[in-house]
């Protein structure tokens, strides 16, 4: 076995270890995600995450995260942030790449770049209401990833397709999530 | 149990009378230790009852070996020679009686439970104490997704546990779900008999059929694959659970491509019901890009070890993707649930069971001393998992059996 140096700023032991202690403590794999939204105007809102939930708590961090959404102009909007849909093709390349290198890292695989084009085809015709034929989500959406890598390129393929096996995003896109919104 | 009725003494209570049981038994006879096979059916009972008309073993005669089993029962050992679930129950069954098998057929065993002498096992013909248990019970329990719940009302489904043949399910089309052997092998009968087949696709494990000219079986032998031990695998757990190799008995291959060339419409994993639509995952492309990017990696593997370089596989082929289907329109009258099997322990009332109601073990010896099982995929090696597995475990097994009881007190032993 060769010393490792492989080194792409992941912590795979914490992983790792933490993957071993919740299959013990599966109440304690229950997270919750939390955002909130606010309207500014039009169709400008500001997102905001901060807390969550997890490990059998709140987890009150430091942290406090901000984003904007809108529309471009070609929506009549003001074009204040990125639209939702592209939001979720942001979240889909996070994800994607997050395990691109947790998962090298494992393997023991140096990554020296990691660039990951998303895109998410959509016919509008299903949110304007021209069509109801026509959903009003993406038709496909298509990742393509340009990786430089001390790896042959089967064991770069293997490591995208490693990734989409195991993020979140790609299952949240892939299979049907029930989604209930209340008014209080 | 001061109220049970006086119960018989044995040093082992072997459960199930399959390959695993018996290769068990066998040992045990060989060490002169006192036993009896407690069948809950006749000899090879699964084999009897739960196979559908037309499988064969996935795996080639020679890896039938059984641990004091010869010619002529067990057979020339062809390369390609694949046994119906018919001859495999002939064979289980001349075992039997060839290493005269203490079996106690039409024994159903209602509860096993630790005793201040070892074990009580409570059964359809009055209880038994026993020293030591081993639970050789296999995987006759079919795995249902809670999704099953779901289908609309009146739409026929069966496990393919409980599959024989195409004329057994209505007319109309067939959803079946899941892609390891039995999925596949009962996709392409199906399709076969007429019917417009539509087999759900998650994870799963291709193989070609033959590689270099040869049974694959006889390479990843070859190669050291099959003796892999439980311990020495990166991710046992997970080895365990993976879904049996996309494979059929004999030497064509049987893979999603050879599905498509038949007929059969693919679609990603069954994700979920809605409406009265089947909703499949949008994963189809990625599960394909694993399983070919696995499958050619083992055989890199074998040209590694043995030199040389075969044919990599063709990549499989995605259709465009259909993720809902109607299951109340009339195009499906019928659901296949290839989900995969699993072993029911549930007669057995102690503290060995995780989290998710699989029984604890290392290596097929559970913490509880005395209690032991076998018969499960990977259990010992990857070989455990065929019925060529039982040689070794039940070695190794009786092994430790043994080795328990020469340690033990003389009270205990007496049987």
């Amino acid at each position: 076995m060769t010393e490792t140096t492989v080194d792409n700023g992941v912590n795979v032991e914490a992983l790792l270890g933490a993957r071993s202690a919740l299959q013990e403590a599966p109440e304690a794999a229950k997270f919750t995600w939390r955002a909130t939204n606010t309207w500014v105007k039009g169709t400008h809102s500001k997102s905001k995450v901060e807390g969550f939930f997890g490990l059998g708590e709140e987890q009150e961090t430091d942290r406090s995260f901000e984003a904007d959404g809108d529309h471009p102009p070609q929506f009549a909007a003001d074009n204040q942030g990125p639209t939702p849909v592209e939001t979720v093709l942001v979240a889909l390349g996070g994800c994607l790449t997050a395990g691109v290198a947790s998962i090298a890292q494992q393997r023991g695989i140096q990554l020296n770049s990691v660039t990951a084009t998303i895109e998410g085809d959509h016919d509008i015709r299903g949110i304007l209401g021209a069509d109801a034929d026509v959903r009003n989500g993406f038709t496909g959406v298509r990742v393509n990833y340009s990786i430089d890598a001390d790896a042959s390129p089967e064991d770069i393929e293997a490591l995208v397709a490693q990734s989409q096996k195991r993020s979140a995003v790609f299952d949240v896109l892939t299979n049907p999530t029930a989604v209930s919104v209340s008014v209080s | 149990m001061t109220t049970s009725a006086p119960s018989r003494r044995t040093t082992v209570a072997v459960i199930g009378a399959g390959h695993s049981g018996l290769a068990v038994s066998h040992r045990l006879s060989a060490e002169g230790i006192d036993h009896v096979v407690l069948e809950r059916g006749q000899v090879a009972h699964s084999w009897h009852t739960q196979r559908w008309d037309s499988l064969r073993l996935l795996t080639p005669g020679w890896m039938n070996r059984l641990p004091g089993l010869g010619e002529p029962l067990l057979g020339p050992a062809h390369v390609d020679e694949f046994l119906t679930a018919a001859q495999v129950a002939s064979l289980v069954t001349g075992y039997a009686d060839v290493i005269s098998a203490p079996v106690h057929e039409q024994v159903a065993v209602h509860r096993v439970s630790p005793a201040t002498d070892g074990f009580l096992v409570e059964t359809s013909a009055g209880p038994w104490t026993a020293d030591h248990v081993v639970l050789a019970t296999g995987s006759v329990r079919g795995v249902l997704p809670p999704l099953a719940a779901d289908l609309p009302p009146g739409l026929p489904s069966v496990h393919a546990i409980d599959y024989r043949r195409p004329s057994q399910l209505p007319p109309g089309g067939v959803l079946v779900v899941g892609a390891a052997a039995s999925g596949v092998q009962i996709a392409a009968e199906l399709q076969a008999s007429g019917r417009q087949v539509t087999l759900a696709v998650g994870e799963h494990v291709r193989v070609p059929r033959r590689y270099r000219g040869r049974d694959i079986f006889a390479w990843i032998e070859e190669v050291g694959i099959l003796d892999e031990r439980w311990d020495e695998i990166d991710d046992v757990t997970r080895a365990r659970r993976l879904s049996s190799f996309q494979l059929v008995g004999g030497t064509a291959d049987l893979d999603l491509n050879t599905l498509q060339e038949a007929g059969v419409r693919l679609v990603g994993k069954l994700a979920g019901t809605r409406d009265g639509s089947a909703l499949f995952s949008g994963s189809l492309t990625n599960m394909a890009s694993l399983a070919d990017l696995k499958a050619n990696r083992l055989l890199k593997s074998i040209d590694d070890a043995v030199g040389g370089t075969g044919e990599r596989l063709e990549p499989t082929r995605v259709p465009d993707p259909l993720l809902s289907l109607s299951l109340t329109s009339g195009e499906i009258g019928s659901v296949v649930w290839a989900t995969g099997i699993k072993p029911d322990h549930s007669f057995l009332d102690a503290d060995v069971f995780d989290h998710k109601g699989a029984i604890r073990h290392d290596g097929g010896v559970t913490h509880l001393p005395g209690l032991y099982v076998t018969g499960l995929p990977v259990l010992r090696r990857r070989r455990s998992t065929y019925i060529d597995g039982a040689r070794e475990d039940s070695a190794d097994l009786v092994s430790h059996l043994t080795e328990r009881l020469s340690t033990s007190t003389p009270a205990r032993r007496t049987g």
